[in-house]
């Protein structure tokens, strides 16, 4: 059973018990426990259930790489699934739960899945549940779904909250072990700026716990200098719980801050992340364990001898009292002799070397351990926890040598570095044989857009696992980084000089035994979390399934939250030698990021709720917000849609707006219209190609409705041009459309007609406009005084620059309503007070302001077309009636060209005409005017839709618009449109103009 | 073909599963075929398993440069839906979705076709009138789908914050019959099925060109030799341009980035797809457990398979808003796929300039969804030289301009 040590924990504070609660049971720690440490130190083994087979499981590891601990931690607003107890900070008040099972922990109903797992091999699934095909959907696959699944949704808003910090450095170093701080010490003492970030609460890494010495001191105290040393350079950023979750190309990378985690509820965001553009990336992130695969692995009390070592060294706690240590290399000799220096009780070393191991294991044989070579674990025994071991040789099928008691047992076979990062960005690895593992090939670096590579790979993470070599890397690591970035590395210091015991060469085992049959096959565990066994993968290769890729798709190897940090190299290796070829050959899946899960909230920061998305206010937003508008999302602006009065329902009030407006005085918002000045030497022969009308001979004073289209023929945007100069054009657009219209022009002069001197500016929020509309808007403005807006001197599509009411304004006579109408720009300062000053001088008319519903409905009366309803990317301007926008004198416009296409000229197009109902309802938004017949896909013909459709209070009954086959031709024929229902509503063809034909009310 | 059921599973299970026989054989290249397909993708499958199954071709040749099923087919996010405005999409998109409903018995693979219904939501005015048209579309061309209530939403999607502060939810389009299904099983089950068929599936074996002779192809050229046959079909999405130069035309398309992730594995919380293309984001949740997600293209033509993280964050950004519960729930994975856009976001089944060439490309960010109705119009295209599903696909629709533009009701992505 494990249990916490009398002496030692490097980490832990004895001094300072911290209570917890797991499954409900109220448990003690110490400060500087992470949540594994501290249930193993309570005796609790068992922490959690597979997700298969609902083994039980207990930790394997002792960080980031852990399959098995994983809880449901938290409650409420700070609830979270999947946490690794392994790299929880323990904290005053924790609560966890373990997870996957029913009802309890150590009794789970599921766990019958083991007893049936002959029949749930790798894949099954796809070989069964398919008849009656609708118990699928109502039977197997909501069972399935229930049965897997790991923790709890979370069901209540997040209590916390997140930030991102945008950071530029010359050497990004990711690990904080002595690799990685040597690196960043070079790197920071040649000057550049350097950020190195640590994925743990401590720097240092392994080499502490190794109990190494460096320069004559030991490693923890080596590892303090140095960090006191990078503190005092100012070039130097240190940041601890900060880990490298991904790069990207062009040096781009992603650090993930753990900052409240372990103090809930402590003031400031919970985690931060970190976007960083890197000269170069120093990836010193070491180097993982790998289990070794034996039928019982995954029992209880198996776990990587590294992760007992930390337990012991780094925590106190023994992982059990006899801890039998299986191997295939001298670094788990470390392990036997920590823990047989604090006193537990080693009964053997399993070394499955012939020669067995070097240095380290004479130390433990002459501390008393009794080491077995040549030897391997035929199977562990035990079921929630390890009862003993059958030891074999290795080089045969497993037959019992003798039986070992034991309560736990510590594993190694072999290191693989952590090349994730290196990766990410396209890195290639090599195979190295001597130390059976993947390496950062340094000739395949990722690059960047200068072809030169940007990530560096140094120590473990390198493949230099031995101390000497990992400091020696390390240093030309940082050396380069900054010779590479045209800096001069500092003049080379004498290496860190390395004590570390002389290692003998690595044995690759991949199966234990090498011959083991079917039945211990099928008991020995490559991924923990996702239960997929030697014998799956073997399946899988023998089924064709022999890519690395569909082998892990088939078995789910490698899939689980780990991603296969322990089980892949396990897993291909298996695959390998199924298929009979190298492990080179078969290749790994792909390294994506994140490195380890990163949290949504992290990755989405601050932006939620109103500031989700930059909000865009007009100058008089603050006055619709107290009137108490209801408003529309349009883009990131929010439109007043209407102004509800008492209990006016939304229709009531458009419908009072529109009276207003079109008896006597409505002002309009109209301040979110696009607005860009075009403006050069060839601004009018640019506007000529800009739009179908022939806009460069327009006069100043001047405006005119235009049309924008695609190179593709369609009408993307309209509005109204002023020019205001010989050279300056000013281009109203939709609301909608002013950013991509903008683009737009920037695109063809930056990539087309790059040498028209041209320049374009989005004035769009410079400005505020407001609609003045209504038979007495003349008289509104006449009031404030200062342009003389007399029917004589301001004709419609005048416009003229003055000072209005004491404010410099650009008025413009125009008119999207029918009715008499101006719109005003004022310096976006000015909005507000222009707009409280129209509405006292228009109090006396009954000034009323109107929103985008209204401001739509008059359009439709008056059969103006609105782009995103008349238009949806596939109409042209000569569906909508509008060849008169289109200019017949010029050689070219954007668009022209496709407009004589086949297609674009075919008579069969369908034509923009007015809608009635019979009835007077309102046709339904979206519907469709059926033909006769079915077309070869069983589909009804069609020969029309509706565009726009509103409820017209000025007529009193529904009129819309519409495209229609012929329509222009067909006035006065009945159409079909039915509902989704079915239900057929009819609608005669009628002119589109529905009010005011002659254009008497605006012409006043 | 041994069949696959649960019995079969009794019965190996009595004898260490040592009696499963390879689900596709894997045999060497022959000199010529009836008929070879590049690309064995779904697309590229599925035309084969119809050319055979329909059409009685079986002397086929699927070559695929890597492993099958592994460019798009393994990597989208598995939404199927037929809710499309246009008629011509509407038709191959409805038809490859009931195709779905019993692909797992046609195939005897279970594929896991999930019809848990799929909503795409409307969070402005503008989409509330689009999908409202899509809907009246729909019902005319035997699609099922409606326009249902934000309540609605809320009962079908509990999850979901439809109240948000900025975009609040005004309605969706729901497609009861839409939903998700296993990836690769799909490929997989096609694989097995053309290879039961006597068609030789021939992995790592790339293309490296096409050979013709008087405008007609007379084969392909191999990283395992020269390889005859008497009609060709490039199915290759991701690589269509370069396929597409090979035999001597350009495509009108733009090869860019799609990327996707999921969350680490929870207890099942939403039982239906939600598209939201306002915020530019989609999300179910796997048999697994995890949450799959998605967004928008990268903004750059792209071959890398990976992309920029700065979509990542804003397709989470706007699923955080929509499903605020999400926040404390951690990605555990992104990946990225290359996909072939065409101008007007649909795609092109055609035949080409070179004769007995035949092209299946550019299905943008919707493949998967299409791929046995893809597989069944294309394999009537290149059998008989004419589909009523490939219709309106041409070509020569952008010579025309012709076009079958669905970005205005799909959005960006799907």
């Amino acid at each position: 059973m494990s249990t916490r040590l009398a002496r030692g924990g490097r980490l832990i504070d004895r001094a300072r018990p911290v209570e917890y609660r797991f499954n409900g049971r109220r448990l003690t720690g110490f400060a500087g426990d992470t949540l594994a440490s501290a249930l193993l130190g309570s005796g609790q083994m068992l922490m959690g259930r597979s997700f298969k087979y609902h083994r039980p499981r207990g930790p394997v590891a002792s960080g980031a790489e852990e399959p098995n601990a994983l809880v449901n931690l938290g409650e409420g607003g700070r609830f979270e699934p999947n946490q690794r107890a392994t790299t929880t900070e323990l904290f005053e008040g924790l609560t966890a739960t373990s997870q996957n099972h029913w009802p309890s922990l150590d009794y789970d109903v599921g766990a019958v899945n083991t007893a049936l797992s002959r029949f749930l091999p790798a894949g099954f699934y796809y070989k069964t549940f398919m008849s009656p095909r609708p118990f699928w959907k109502h039977l197997y696959e909501p069972f399935i779904r229930k049965s897997a699944g790991l923790g709890k949704a979370p069901t209540q808003p997040d209590a916390d909250r997140y930030e991102h910090f945008h950071h530029f450095c010359d050497v990004l170093v990711v690990g904080g072990g002595v690799a990685g701080l040597l690196a960043a010490r070079e790197a920071g003492r040649a000057g550049a700026r350097v950020l190195l970030m640590e994925q743990t609460a401590h720097w240092g890494g392994r080499a502490p716990v190794d109990g190494d010495r460096i320069d004559g001191q030991a490693a923890e105290d080596w590892v303090r200098h140095i960090v006191t040393e990078l503190e005092a350079m100012e070039n130097v950023q240190l940041r601890l719980r900060c880990m490298g979750a991904g790069v990207y190309d062009h040096g781009y990378a992603l650090g993930y801050e753990r900052l409240t985690d372990h103090l809930p509820g402590a003031d400031g965001p919970r985690h931060r992340l970190w976007r960083i553009r890197a000269g170069r990336i120093v990836t010193a992130t070491g180097a993982i364990e790998r289990p070794l695969s034996f039928a019982g692995n995954d029992i209880p009390g198996v776990m990587l001898a590294s992760a007992a070592r930390d337990y012991a060294v780094n925590w106190g706690v023994s992982v059990g009292d006899r801890v039998l240590v299986v191997t295939n290399n001298d670094d788990a000799y470390r392990t036997a002799l920590v823990l047989k220096e604090a006193g537990l009780d080693v009964p053997a070393v399993v070394d499955a070397r012939p020669e067995g191991g070097g240095e380290l294991a004479r130390r433990a044989e002459a501390a008393g351990i009794r080491v077995l070579k040549g030897k391997a674990v035929a199977k562990a025994k035990g079921g929630k926890h390890v009862t003993g071991a059958v030891i074999s040789s290795q080089a045969g099928e497993g037959a019992m040598l003798e039986e070992i008691a034991c309560d736990a047992i510590a594993m190694s076979g072999g290191w693989s570095p952590v090349v994730h990062l290196w990766s990410h960005c396209g890195g290639k690895l090599s195979w190295d044989e001597a130390g059976a593992m993947f390496r950062p090939d340094p000739d395949l670096p990722p690059t960047g857009a200068d072809g030169a590579g940007f990530v560096i790979a140094a120590g473990a993470a390198n493949g230099h696992l031995m101390l000497g070599e990992t400091l020696r890397d390390a240093a030309e690591a940082g050396a380069r980084a900054v010779s590479e970035l045209g800096a001069t590395p500092a003049s080379p210091g004498a290496l860190p000089a390395a004590e570390a015991p002389e290692e003998a060469p690595l044995f690759p085992v991949w199966m234990m035994p090498q011959g083991a049959g079917h039945e211990l096959r099928s008991k020995a565990w490559l991924d923990y979390q996702n239960d997929v066994k030697v014998s799956d993968v073997r399946l899988a290769a023998q089924e064709g399934y022999e890519s690395v890729e569909h082998a892990k798709r088939y078995t789910t190897l490698g899939m689980a939250t780990d991603q296969g940090k322990l089980s892949n190299i396990n897993g291909l290796a298996t695959l390998a030698q199924r298929l009979g070829t190298e492990i080179p050959k078969v290749g790994t899946t792909t390294f994506r990021p994140p490195y380890t899960p990163i949290s949504f909230g992290a990755i989405a920061g601050e932006a939620r709720g109103e500031t989700f998305q930059p909000i865009r206010r007009t100058p008089i937003q603050d006055w619709h917000e107290a009137r108490g508008a209801h408003f529309e999302p349009v883009g990131q602006w929010r439109r007043p849609y209407c102004y509800p009065q008492g209990g006016e329902t939304h229709g009531q009030a458009v419908a009072r707006e529109i009276d207003a407006t079109r008896g006597s005085l409505g002002l309009l918002d109209a301040s979110t219209l696009g607005k860009i000045l075009v403006s050069g030497p060839d601004a009018p022969r640019f506007m000529d190609m800009l739009y179908t009308n022939m806009m460069s001979t327009l006069k100043p004073g001047k405006c005119r409705y235009g049309l924008m289209c695609s190179e593709n023929g369609f009408l993307m945007d309209d509005g109204v041009v002023a020019r205001i100069d010989e050279q300056t054009f000013l281009c109203h657009t939709t609301s909608g459309g002013a950013d991509s219209v903008h683009a737009h022009m920037e695109e063809w002069l930056q990539t087309e007609w790059w040498d028209w001197k041209v320049h374009t500016a989005n004035v769009t929020e410079q400005y505020a406009q407001i609609a003045v509309v209504g038979p007495n808007s003349r008289k509104v403005l006449e009031k404030l005084g200062g342009i003389d807006v007399s029917a004589e001197s301001f004709r419609f599509m005048d416009w003229k620059e003055g000072v209005l009411g004491g404010v410099r304004t650009r008025l413009f006579r125009i008119s999207f309503s029918g009715e008499l109408s101006y719109e005003l720009a004022v310096p976006a300062s000015e909005g507000r007070a222009v707009w409280d000053a129209l509405l006292g001088a228009g109090e006396e008319f009954g000034a009323t302001p109107y929103g985008t519903e209204a401001l739509h409905v008059m359009r439709a009366e008056k059969g103006f077309i609105m782009i995103g309803d008349e238009t949806d990317g596939t109409v042209i301007p000569q569906d909508l009636g509008l060849d008169w926008a289109i200019s017949k004198k010029k050689t070219d416009y954007i668009g022209k060209r496709a407009q004589m296409r086949s297609h674009m000229a075919d008579p069969e197009r369908w034509k923009l005409v007015g809608l009635e109902t019979v009835d007077g309802s309102v046709l339904p938004d979206g519907a469709y005017a059926v033909a006769e017949g079915r077309n070869a896909n069983g589909q009804r013909k069609v020969q029309g839709r509706v565009t726009s459709t509103y409820h017209s209070p000025t007529l009193g009954r529904g009129i819309a618009m519409g495209l229609v086959l012929h329509g222009p031709d067909r006035m006065g024929e009945v159409l079909d449109f039915p509902k989704v229902d079915g239900e057929v509503v009819q609608a005669k063809i009628v002119d589109q103009i529905f009010f005011d034909k002659d254009g008497e009310k605006q012409n006043v | 073909m041994k069949r696959y059921s649960a019995f079969a599973i009794a019965r190996e299970a009595m004898r260490h599963h040592e009696g499963w026989e390879r689900a596709w054989a894997s045999p060497e290249p022959k000199r010529k075929y009836d008929v070879i397909i590049i690309g064995a993708g779904g697309h590229g499958l599925a035309t084969a398993y119809y050319l055979g199954k329909n059409f009685g071709i079986t002397n086929v040749a699927i070559l695929e440069k890597g492993w099958l099923g592994g460019g798009n087919t393994g990597r989208n996010t598995t939404i199927i839906r037929s809710n499309y405005l246009q008629d011509p999409s509407a038709a191959i998109f409805e038809k490859s979705r009931s195709l779905y409903e019993t692909m797992s018995q046609d195939l005897n693979m279970n594929v896991m076709f999930s019809p848990r219904g799929v909503m795409m939501l409307a969070q402005t005015e503008h989409e509330v009138r689009g999908w409202k048209r899509t809907a009246h579309a729909n019902a005319l061309q035997g699609v099922t789908t409606e326009f249902i209530s934000p309540r609605r939403v809320k009962e079908l999607c509990p999850i979901m914050n439809i109240d948000g502060p900025r975009y609040p939810v005004l309605g969706a389009l729901w497609q009861p019959r839409g939903g998700t299904a296993r990836h690769d099983a799909v490929a997989w089950g096609y694989a097995r099925a053309c290879s039961a068929m006597g068609m030789h599936v021939i992995q790592k074996c790339e293309v490296t060109g096409i050979r013709s002779e008087g405008g007609k192809v007379r084969g392909v050229t191999t990283s395992r030799g020269d390889i005859d046959c008497d009609k060709l079909g490039i199915v290759v999405a991701g690589n269509s341009g370069h396929v597409a130069n090979m035999a001597g035309f350009r495509l009108p398309l733009e090869s860019v980035a799609l990327q996707a992730l999921v969350s680490e594995p929870i207890k099942p919380c939403m039982d239906v797809v939600v598209m939201a293309n306002t915020v530019h984001g989609y999300m179910s949740q796997s048999d697994k457990g995890e949450m799959v997600i998605g967004g928008g293209t990268d903004g750059y033509n792209n071959y890398t398979q990976r992309g920029a993280f700065h979509h990542i964050e804003e397709t989470v950004r706007a699923l955080v808003e929509t499903f605020p519960m999400i926040s404390r729930l951690k990605m555990l994975r992104q990946w990225g796929g290359i996909v072939d856009v065409t101008g007007d976001r649909s795609p092109i089944l055609s035949k080409t300039p070179l004769e007995n060439c035949f092209i299946n490309a550019g299905w943008g960010t919707g493949g998967f969804k299409a791929i046995p109705g893809s597989g069944w119009g294309f394999a009537e295209l290149m059998a008989r030289g004419h589909s009523t599903l490939c219709d309106g696909f041409e070509l020569d629709r952008f010579r025309e301009g012709r076009f079958v533009d669905e970005s205005v009701a799909a959005g960006v992505a799907h």
